[in-house]
């Protein structure tokens, strides 16, 4: 799922500070599983706007909900009474719904609440990590199962490189080694002849390289 | 192994006798007089110079601008190239640069992440890998073609080299596995992350040696003087994939501190000397990191002095 976290309180709040009514938008798909932007942080970010604003001494209506998904046109369709009565609308989704809420309502200011960080994995709660960048062309079949291009600081797809330590990247010690992972995983499956054939360049164009991407289901479209 | 290429350095592999190399770090501002003097420092004690590429992810003079220089002060300079800051299209068109000017040796790298560098906020490129580059060389080279499929007549005569990190995780066999890789990918000479834990090379050299690879493969074995307890003490804790046991640091810490540099050296000759009896060593890479001035002597008391001088 996408991954994200809260901005900073200052920062939504240098944002809306000039605004008297705004409205909280949280959705209640990836973001609430990462309990960055549902609608119980939607909640506590509109109470803590409420406070700034009291404590500041101005009049603010600071109003909050939250739709099943932003990323889907119907649901954002059932804000379309409440826009009207809003100055600006923080939107608590990942950066996909924060635009698409933006290109429904072409002239309203839209910000966004969070930082939208990848496409990752519930480790624990409150610990989650990147396993996918979306490349187009998936080959996890050929690594183990252990994704090179998210897992490797430097997306090697021969790796892992010389500073590789003690099952660690060479950027931290927080890091393990996506290509150790991969190198444990062939010794598990009894495939480690794959490890010493060169993989050829990767074609990029899947990826954000050949563009803004787009998919077309002829298959489903009617 | 035969020559193949108009390079030195694969003349002096190939002719048996032990291959000395070294590099050079580029200076970070405009001054092209430091590799031209760094470059004359070395010149007579090396068969090969290498031009590092903005190492550990500082910028620097370009390395293609200083191989020209160093070629056109008649020596024999090694390009070194990393992946990190360069897509395809740069990478092959800078190999297509050194080699118009005559540079015939290569060393690819996938390089530091430049987290380590004074840029740490940059984007990266990592289009291609160290292996991947190996692999574009030898096309560019051996079929006259572009990754892009594009042919064209005058060819990279390029002697092709990599580094090897016997040291690094997660084991020496697949430290040995991933030399294969390297080696199918067509890499001719390696040089070697700096050698301290001579048992664990050794172990390293023992595989390469039970699988013929030091028959396909040139391994220089890399040197790199201490200059005092403070750089071992450095090198064992923070460099990652750098193995220094406790006993250098013991050694070199166990001398006076003015008497640091002089152990260093006299370690770094030893380690050579002992390297010499290792079957599949072909040579020596000396990286005297931004001490160049001690290349002569390691050279010279390493019993590598004078440079056979070849046809
Ligand atoms: S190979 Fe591509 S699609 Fe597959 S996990 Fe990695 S980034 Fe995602
Ligand atoms: S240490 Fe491992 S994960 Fe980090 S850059 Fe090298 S191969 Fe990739």
């Amino acid at each position: 799922m996408i991954k994200a976290v809260p901005k900073p309180l200052e920062e939504v709040l240098d944002l809306v500070k000039d605004f008297t009514k705004v409205l909280i938008v949280g959705c209640d798909g990836c973001v609430t599983v990462c309990e960055a932007g549902g609608s119980k942080e939607a909640k506590v970010l509109a109470s803590a706007l409420r406070l700034y604003f009291t404590q500041a001494g101005k009049q603010a209506q600071i109003d909050e909900t939250s739709l099943t998904r932003q990323c889907e046109k119907e649901y954002l369709a059932q804000l379309s009474d409440k826009m009207d009565a809003y100055d600006a609308v923080v939107s608590l989704a990942c950066g996909c719904g924060v635009q698409y809420m933006a290109e429904m309502y072409n002239n309203k200011i839209i910000y966004p609440g969070v930082d939208t960080c990848f496409l990752g994995v519930n480790e624990e709660r409150g610990l989650y990590a990147e396993r996918c960048q979306a490349c187009g062309r998936c080959i996890l079949a050929e690594t183990g199962g252990v994704c090179p291009i998210a897992r490797c600081s430097k997306r090697m797809l021969n790796g892992p490189c010389g500073g590789s330590d003690q099952g660690k990247c060479e950027i931290s010690k927080d890091v393990p080694c996506g290509w150790e992972l991969i190198y444990e995983r062939l010794k598990t499956l009894g495939q480690l002849d794959r490890f010493e054939k060169p993989v050829d360049p990767k074609d990029w164009t899947t990826s954000r390289d050949g563009g803004p991407r787009t998919i077309v289901r002829e298959d489903l479209r009617i | 192994m035969s020559v193949t290429t108009p390079s030195k350095l694969q003349k002096m592999i190939a002719s048996g006798n032990f291959a000395v190399t070294s590099e050079v770090g580029p200076p970070r501002s405009a001054d092209g007089a430091v590799i031209e003097h760094k470059g004359n420092l070395i010149k007579d004690y090396v068969d090969a110079i290498n031009v590092t590429d903005n190492q550990t992810s500082v910028c620097r003079v370009c390395s293609l601008a200083c191989c020209i220089r160093l070629k056109l002060m008649g020596l024999e300079p090694c390009l070194q190239m990393v992946t990190r800051d360069r897509n395809c299209i740069a990478l092959q068109s800078d190999i297509l640069g050194a080699a118009s000017f005559g540079i015939h040796n290569i060393l690819c790298l996938t390089g530091d992440h430049q987290h380590f560098g004074d840029h740490p906020k940059c984007a990266n490129v990592f289009d291609l890998d160290s292996i991947q580059l190996i692999q574009t060389v030898k096309m560019m080279r051996d079929e006259g073609k572009l990754l892009g499929g594009h042919e064209f007549a005058v060819r990279p005569q390029m002697f092709i080299g990599a580094a090897a990190n016997p040291f690094a995780g997660p084991n020496v066999a697949m430290r040995v596995s991933r030399l294969a890789k390297k080696v199918a990918a067509g890499v001719q000479f390696i040089q070697t992350q700096c050698i301290y834990n001579l048992d664990k090379f050794k172990e390293f050299m023992k595989l390469m040696v039970d699988r013929g690879l030091h028959e396909k493969v040139a391994i220089l074995a890399g040197i790199t003087p201490m200059k005092n307890v403070g750089m071992a003490k450095y090198m064992q804790k923070r460099v990652p994939g750098m193995d220094v046991p406790d006993d250098i640091i013991r050694r070199i810490g166990g001398v006076p501190k003015e008497k640091q540099a002089e152990e260093g050296i006299t370690l770094a000759v030893e380690q050579i000397q002992e390297l010499k009896e290792v079957e599949g060593v072909r040579g020596f890479h000396i990286m005297a990191i931004e001490w160049e001035e001690k290349v002569q002597e390691i050279v010279e008391r390493g019993g590598l002095y004078p440079r056979p001088q070849l046809a």
